[in-house]
């Protein structure tokens, strides 16, 4: 496409990458991720009421290391997306939009979700 | 159409009616989600959700069941509207989309009815 030497607008790939955009994609992410964790929250409870033996099943194809993986990958997009979430919610009350807050915000986002994530898991053993 | 005209200005309440539908909708149900979500996660670590006994006495208990099914109602309602904007955000056929948006309520009625006849079907004597 020729543009005849007219100015472009500032492409988004100019700019050094803010940790604002990767949390903004990854709320997506976890959101999308956390849609196919509700089929399997319901699989669970679906097993629960068919019996011991279907319930086991469940269990155990969540207990092979591709499901251990995917429920530590849910754990994470859970406690970022709630964590995230609630970032949002400040935000739509008109707070914390300065530069520097949303950048403060999205590490202490990051922050939280890693630790409960971390002390989830701690909880659990 | 032009805005100004009786049935434009219909249509732009009924699209700004739906807008704001959808952003409280989605709120709402983030809050509740907050405080389901981390009652759930909280119930995980005081459980051994991997045995089918305390899974099943979890389920079964009476204040459980009721947060159980709200929970199931916040969370696929929620994950509803958030699987409309992504499909609106990246599915521009004009056939496919409303085939998408179909195929996601399917899904999330479906799956929302299994979990609910499940949770209530779970009784201490299962």
């Amino acid at each position: 496409m020729s543009n005849n030497g007219r100015p472009l607008s500032p492409h988004l790939s100019i700019y050094r990458w803010p940790i604002t955009m990767t949390l903004s994609i990854l709320h997506r992410v976890t959101g999308v991720g956390l849609s196919v964790g509700f089929a399997v929250w319901a699989a669970w409870l679906f097993g629960a009421m068919l019996g011991a033996e279907a319930y086991a099943g469940v269990i155990a194809m969540l207990g092979t290391v591709v499901g251990k993986v995917l429920l530590i990958g849910w754990s994470f997009a859970f406690f970022f997306h709630l964590s995230n979430g609630i970032r949002h919610l400040v935000w739509d009350m008109g707070w914390g939009f300065e530069i520097g807050q949303a950048n403060a915000s999205a590490w202490f986002v990051l922050l939280t979700s890693i630790v409960l994530t971390g002390l989830f898991w701690w909880l659990q053993s | 159409m032009s805005a100004g005209s009786l049935p434009g200005r219909f249509l732009a309440a009924f699209v700004a009616k739906n807008g704001t539908g959808h952003f409280w909708g989605q709120r709402l149900s983030a809050i509740a989600l907050v405080f389901l979500g981390l009652w759930f996660a909280w119930c995980l670590t005081t459980m051994s959700a991997l045995g089918y006994a305390d899974a099943v006495e979890f389920i079964a208990a009476p204040t459980n069941r009721v947060l159980l099914l709200m929970l199931c109602g916040a969370l696929g309602y929620h994950s509803y509207l958030g699987v409309e904007v992504v499909i609106d955000d990246y599915v521009h056929g004009t056939r496919i989309r409303p085939v998408s948006h179909n195929l996601s309520r399917f899904a999330h009625a479906v799956i929302g009815v299994v979990a609910m006849v499940s949770i209530m079907q779970i009784g201490p004597g299962a």
